[in-house]
């Protein structure tokens, strides 16, 4: 049985899974519990300065989108930092973590951007004997308005001057925690590593209105009438997270430093694949305010059981190992050549294939009198979207060409070597043949 | 107090008030929102989808369904009454079973169709029941049509017509119109009198004048309706019921089982509608299931449907089948009735076995006795009454594609023309494609 116990820039817990800066992690009460529910870690609802907390509206805090049967595949939320006194969640934390000491326990933390408050904030934070901090310079909505949160993770000077700040009074592992509300994610990585930075943790919530209330024409979440874009979260934002992971995981600049991934796991198999990619463990929140502290038992038992079945036995054994497969487009090989091929066995004639294809693409599926849909090796370009919208798994798939054989789109011979665009006669860069 | 099972006889009040208003209640009781979202949620929007293909009034399926999804049932009704005028009551009564349901790809991959027909009536449900009908005529084009029948197909027809700006008489030999919606389809499927307010619904496009108690043949004639009339539509159904041929037949206890359906639709009073302790049904479609399983829903003992072919063979859909079966029918198959016998009344029926010999149904020889005080005809109806001069396509009015019969200005559809399932849908696809056709013609 493959072993998850995860060590994290030397912050030990049984296994990658740790609870999200969020709702979830705001008081005793919900960490005992999803401690007690098996979960490895948790970050704790962000703090902010000594003094009178942040108060919060007191209408909607969250908006969602929804897929079939009302399934929810993103969340978008308006809430702030912890409003609860800075006093309360300390001592909350000391006792939590003297009572779980395998876990790990992470203090995340936004003051403003002056080294005053971070030096107040940071020795007493210390003193509850968490396992390290996190900045967040990630939220994109409310604490922004203020400077900080995502107004600092858009700023790469600023975050590194803060971190140097954390190194500066902390002496335990400070994560940084980024914002994707930004153009290029190796920038505000970069600064991190610069400040002194133990890892980051990506992404969080991404600026976003979840719907418009046709009758009032107000934003959701609405309050009284008037909506504030928040911060968007869950399934539906996993692959702008992957991406990010993956250009942290493979820029030159930040190749190595830990990662801590967050952004729509929902799922083992979310989870891995973040893994995969690089990140030492992953944060889960929206699964979580889903579906409750339980689904610990099937990210655990699935993550254990897709290891044994590759054969790994411990978690930094996956870590990354997908990164050297992350590339740049122009590096692609232009001689892979797929044909998508239709399961007749597996098909249940919906036709989405063909309304895909045909209205969308490169018609190249045809459909006879009596629904059987079948490719049209001499039209298709393997552009994967009647795999995409087929609703059975596993009934369309993409078989690669072997060398030899003739494109019959193209009338081309399958060339057994690699070969991408940077060495294309269609491109007028390309270098030429040695 | 209750009669019971046990009690000898035709009689009435077997059960309580309470226990029949409990067994007639919605067979397919409506979707609440919640489930209708739901259910609606599972419809892959199929290309040239198979639902459509399977449904004689080819209804856009994965439209109306996406309409649910999109949080409009209304624009679904539409979408639905675009083609079927009468799509409530089908969504009720079709046997969508071997209709779209059968050809959902959902049945297909998953042996689970997505429920077209409560998705249907959860959409017809809630425009009718806001009183919007969404339909409206065209200028009057000064024609006028005659339309004999008040069925499915001459409802469906008459409003086509009037949408397109005709005026339509339609005349009904029935007290009341709406042919077997309201006399013919089991009461457990079109609860609260929902036939006829289908029909008040329907009316509502204008132009449509409804005589009742006005029968071909005896206060109209066809030659009549031909010269006062622009174009004539029949839409009489069947009102023949073949016989039996068996000896004591004629005895009381023994009746047509189409009447016996009429009576528990009219009844105002479950209470007061007799029904024998051992009941026989002779025949293997949908009259035959809708007569049994209302005979056990009022308390009959024993309720035994007699079909002289194997299971496979019956046309009633093996949901009804089923249905039958789940209320405590028992379906006994080839077996053929060769006599009733009683002393003044039916007593018991006496069935022969059957057997298949080269392709040819012929008796064993070897037959059994069930009791039998109550024995309903339920083997086909007939055509009856049809004008003369027409041709006949078998034993139906021969017609062609679009409805027009062998005499000029005529046209036909429902179950007394030829071709088609004698089914509410069917009907319903008839009398629209024959309005557009009389349309077509009138304009030409």
């Amino acid at each position: 049985m493959a072993d998850l116990k995860t060590n994290f820039l030397g912050i030990e817990s049984p296994n990658p899974y740790w609870l999200a800066s969020a709702p979830p992690t705001d008081k005793e009460y919900n960490v005992r519990r999803a401690f007690e529910a098996g979960w490895g870690g948790v970050v704790w609802k962000t703090l902010g300065s000594e003094g009178p907390p942040v108060v919060n509206v007191n209408g909607p805090r969250y908006g969602a989108i929804y897929g079939a049967d009302r399934r929810l595949v993103g969340l978008n939320n308006i809430e702030l930092i912890t409003d609860r006194p800075l006093e309360v969640n300390l001592e909350e934390m000391a006792r939590v973590k003297a009572d779980y000491p395998d876990r790990a326990l992470i203090a995340s933390i936004m003051v403003p951007c002056e080294e005053e408050a971070w030096k107040a904030i940071l020795p007493r934070v210390a003193e509850t004997g968490a396992d390290g901090i996190e900045l967040n310079f990630g939220c994109p909505h409310g604490m922004s308005e203020r400077g900080m949160g995502s107004a600092v993770g858009q700023v790469p000077d600023y975050i590194e001057m803060v971190t140097r700040w954390c190194k500066k009074y902390y002496d335990r592992p400070v994560i940084v925690k980024l914002t994707p509300n930004i153009t290029d994610i190796r920038k505000p990585a970069a600064a991190a590593r610069n400040g002194g930075a133990d890892a980051v943790s990506l992404i969080n919530t991404i600026n976003s209105i979840t719907s418009v209330n046709l009758d009032t024409f107000s934003p959701e979440p609405s309050i009284d009438g008037k909506g504030s874009h928040g911060g968007y979260c869950g399934p539906a934002v996993k692959p702008i997270a992957l991406s990010m992971v993956s250009e942290i995981a493979r820029a030159e600049a930040t190749q190595g430093l830990p990662i801590s991934g967050i952004g729509g796991v929902t799922t083992w198999r979310d989870a891995a694949e973040f893994m995969a990619l690089g990140c030492g463990t992953v944060q889960v929140c929206t699964a979580a305010m889903t579906y409750g502290f339980k689904i610990i038992d099937e990210l655990t038992a699935g993550l254990s059981q897709w290891m044994d079945e590759k054969g790994y036995s411990n978690v930094p054994e996956i870590v990354g190992r997908a990164v050297p497969n992350v590339t740049d487009w122009q590096y692609l090989n232009l001689n892979y050549v797929a044909k998508a091929k239709i399961d007749q066995d597996q098909c249940i004639k919906c036709g989405r294939c063909y309304a895909a294809c045909e209205d969308t693409s490169h018609q190249a599926i045809s459909m006879s009198p009596d629904r059987v849909f079948e490719v049209i090796d001499e039209e298709c370009v393997a552009c994967n979207l009647c795999v995409d919208v087929c609703p059975v798994e596993g009934c369309i798939s993409m078989v690669p060409m072997a060398a030899g054989e003739v494109d019959p789109r193209t009338g081309k011979v399958v060339q057994p070597d690699y070969a991408n665009w940077t060495t294309h006669p269609n491109n007028p860069m390309a270098k030429a043949a040695e | 107090m209750a009669q019971g099972q046990m009690a000898p006889g035709i009689v009435a009040g077997r059960l309580s008030s309470d226990e029949l208003t409990s067994n007639f209640t919605d067979l397919h009781p409506p979707l609440a929102p919640h489930e209708a979202a739901v259910a609606a949620d599972r419809c892959y929007f199929c290309y040239d989808a198979p639902c459509v293909t399977a449904c004689p009034t080819d209804i856009d399926i994965p439209l109306f369904i996406r309409q649910i999804q999109a949080g409009q049932p209304e624009s679904a009704a539409k979408t639905i009454f675009d083609q079927n005028i009468l799509g409530g009551m089908c969504a009720r009564v079709c046997p969508t079973e071997t209709l779209c349901e059968e050809a959902c790809v959902r049945e297909t991959a998953e042996g689970k169709p997505v429920e077209i027909g409560r998705l249907q009536r959860y959409a017809t449900d809630t425009l009718m029941q806001a009183g919007v009908h969404p339909f409206t005529r065209a200028a009057p084009t000064g024609k006028t049509v005659a339309v004999i029948g008040a069925g499915p197909a001459g409802l469906a027809c008459a409003h086509r017509l009037a949408m397109l700006g005709h005026d339509v008489v339609i005349f009904e030999a029935k007290p009341k119109p709406g042919g077997l919606n309201e006399y013919g389809i089991a009461a457990y499927k079109a609860t609260n009198d929902f036939a006829q307010a289908e029909v008040d619904w329907l009316l509502k496009i204008g132009g449509i004048t409804i005589r009742t108690g006005e029968a071909l043949g005896r206060t109209v004639t066809l030659d009549s309706l031909r010269n006062d009339y622009d174009a004539v539509f029949l839409s009489i159904g069947l009102t023949g019921v073949n016989a039996l041929r068996a000896q004591g037949e004629d005895l009381p206890g023994v009746r047509d089982a189409v009447d016996f359906i009429a009576e528990v639709r009219q009844a105002d009073d479950l209470a007061q509608v007799p029904v024998g302790r051992n009941v026989v049904v002779i025949g293997g479609g949908m009259t035959a299931v809708d007569a049994a399983v209302k005979c056990k829903l009022l308390g009959a003992e024993k309720v035994t449907i007699a079909y002289r072919r194997g299971r496979a063979a019956m046309s009633a859909s093996k949901y009804e089948q089923d249905l039958a079966a789940s209320k405590g029918v028992c379906i006994l198959c080839n077996v053929q009735p060769v006599a009733i016998h009683g002393n003044g009344a039916a007593a018991e029926i006496e069935l022969e076995y059957t057997a298949t010999v080269d392709g040819k149904l012929t008796g064993t020889g070897e037959t059994i006795r069930l009791p039998a005080d109550q024995v309903l005809k339920a083997i086909g109806q007939t055509l009856n009454g049809a004008p003369e001069g027409l041709a006949l396509d078998g034993n139906k009015i021969a017609v062609d594609a679009t409805g027009r019969t062998s005499v000029p200005g005529v046209w036909a559809g429902g179950d007394c023309a030829a071709g088609g399932e004698d089914l509410t849908v069917t009907a319903v696809a008839e009398g629209r494609d024959a309005a557009m056709d009389i349309h077509a013609s009138l304009s030409a």
